[in-house]
């Protein structure tokens, strides 16, 4: 834990990134959980009807 | 001074055949490469005589070991000399190894190059699939996915290769770039359900970051297709062996992600080229090798920290991060011209945002890293319908997250950000890249296809008619670029009038 924090004291310009990308607002927060619900509607759309089949059935040979 | 990274990727596609035709894979990759080079011939964008350049096998050697030997209990790969393998106008190979199509990029000069060339190679696949329709019965389709394992215990690559000076001690290789390819799973891995290492069940391991870990059983070796090596020693350089090595790299996923994809190849180029430059000045060799690249595909929290040779202890984030932190110093005594100065400060600062999203919360990389993306996909899922790891439903997402067909493949769904404009990948199907000798083979392909009998990445052999069969060498991967041999090639009418003034 002594190797991190002092990464962090030689690092300046990587702990203001940082900061910036921890500002988040519920907003957003909002905004990314619709796009997830869109999402999964569009899974639930596309996904393979017979999943159980079709992950049974996907067999490769080995390749390199 | 490091020698310019040219670099390629060639992926091994997964290959179904649905509606319960032809199951033989071998058979299956067959059809889907010949109805694609049948497709260029019917649309007039290839040979209207000769349909298909052959690969010249004279100087395959995959059997050459890297570090001298060649130990007498390893199987080196076969060569494939009969099956199907096409050469096209963009300088990419096309082919069937050990049971699935597989398309080599180009010559790429860059990492973005990469990019649109591996993206070109997604939508040659695509196009492959439209055109095998039209030779399979009714109600059978052929369906390519870009991944890297069944889920049974079979795996196929994604191998990148990188230009490397010949004076580089292979030990040195190994030694330097081993911790970076234990660690940079965090930001490379597509992402997996389940295990299929011996003796773990996917109750203990319902999800990890890499398709690849599971399948790697060595430090170092010439093995491709078991017991694979964390480093390749494939020494086999397609160019000047007293110049070069060209670096064989197999523990990568295949990415559906072009910033993944773009980070993959560029961060490791710009390492490689530090440790050509002897710059890196690191140790960070994990005590255990083969079960770091394990520890840190299964820990999903990348949290868990990793025992080194030199007696202390580093989490995977931190190992990249110092790996970081050198390139940084790097760039800024040396410069990143072998890299392409524009790419390679790209590369460090996209390098730094993924870095610092991991380490802060994963989430914020769901579009950029293809196993965070994958993951919330999965959560997601799991949440609205209250499923088990277990449920084939989650597995059956893992799959098709790399389902090349655009109605199915949820990675094209998934909000992952892009690096490149679509049409530069369309343009990158039938072209070279300009910056290469890709360009020479690419340029000589569309021109005079009915010429050239046979191909390899450092030559072309013309027929010119008459004469004994002309062999151009291309030792060199830096030359026969579009600034090299352009004009010449826009002004020879025929393919003897070129041989005629390359004065060979």
């Amino acid at each position: 834990m002594a190797e991190r924090e002092q990464k962090r004291k030689t690092a300046p310009e990587r702990e203001s990134e940082t900061v910036e990308e921890v500002l988040t607002t519920s907003e957003s927060g909002e905004k990314i959980k619709a796009e997830l619900d869109d999402l999964l509607d569009e899974i639930d759309d596309v996904l393979e009807q017979n999943a159980e089949d079709f992950v049974k059935s996907y067999i490769q040979k080995g390749g390199e | 001074m490091a020698v310019p990274k040219i670099c390629g990727i060639e992926t091994e596609f997964g290959i179904i055949v649905r509606g319960g035709g032809e199951s033989n894979p071998i058979t299956a990759s067959s059809v889907l490469i010949n109805a694609y080079v049948q497709e260029l011939v019917r649309t007039g964008q290839a040979a209207r005589t000769a349909p298909r350049v052959g690969w010249d096998f004279e100087d395959e050697m995959p059997h050459v070991d890297a570090r001298g030997t060649t130990p007498g209990d390893a199987r080196p790969p076969e060569v494939e000399t009969h099956l199907v393998n096409a050469v096209l106008t963009n300088g990419a190979r096309y082919y069937v190894d050990h049971a699935h199509p597989e398309c080599s990029t180009p010559e790429c000069a860059d990492a973005r190059e990469v990019v649109v060339w591996d993206r070109a190679a997604e939508e040659i696949l695509r196009r492959s699939m439209a055109a095998a329709a039209s030779m399979l019965g009714p109600g059978e389709e052929i369906v390519v996915h870009k991944n890297n394992s069944d889920g049974k215990g079979n795996s196929y690559g994604c191998h990148e290769n990188y230009l490397l000076a010949r004076e580089v001690p292979f030990g040195r290789i190994v030694r330097q770039i081993t911790p970076f390819f234990v660690t940079r799973q965090v930001f490379t891995g597509a992402g997996k359900v389940g295990v299929e290492a011996p003796g773990l069940t996917s109750a203990e391991v319902p999800y990890q970051l890499s398709q690849r870990a599971d399948f790697f059983e060595e430090e170092v070796g010439l093995e491709t297709t078991l017991k694979r090596p964390i480093v390749n020693t494939r020494d086999e350089p397609h160019a000047d062996a007293q110049k070069y090595r060209r670096l064989h790299v197999i523990v990568g996923d295949a990415n559906m992600s072009e910033v993944a994809t773009y980070l993959k190849v560029g961060t490791t180029a710009i390492v490689l080229a530090m440790i050509e430059d002897d710059e890196l000045g690191l140790d960070l060799t994990p005590t255990a090798p083969v079960a770091a690249l394990r520890q840190v595909s299964y820990d999903v929290g990348l949290r868990r920290p990793l025992e080194l040779v030199a007696g202390t202890t580093m989490t995977a984030l931190d190992i990249q991060w110092e790996y970081f932190d050198r390139a940084r110093k790097y760039a800024q005594s040396r410069g990143l011209e072998c890299v392409g100065e524009e790419v390679g400060a790209d590369v460090l600062a996209r390098w730094e945002v993924v870095l610092s999203a991991l380490e802060t919360d994963p989430e914020r990389a769901a579009d950029v890293v293809d196993w965070v993306a994958k993951r919330r996909l999965l959560e997601g899922y799991r949440e609205r319908h209250g499923l088990e790891w277990g449920d084939p439903r989650l597995a059956a997402i893992g799959l098709q997250y790399h389902d090349l067909r655009r109605d199915r493949c949820l990675a094209a769904r998934a909000g992952l950000q892009t690096l490149i404009d679509p049409a530069e990948a369309d343009h990158a199907v039938s072209n070279p890249p300009t910056t290469t000798r890709a360009y020479f083979r690419g340029r000589c392909l569309q021109k005079w296809p009915e010429s050239i009998v046979a191909a390899n990445w450092d030559s072309l052999v013309f027929d010119v008619g008459g004469d004994p069969l002309r062999r151009v060498p291309m030792m060199e991967p830096s030359r026969g670029t579009a600034e090299h041999v352009g004009t010449l090639i826009d002004e020879c009418d025929t393919a003897a009038e070129l041989l005629d003034r390359l004065g060979s």
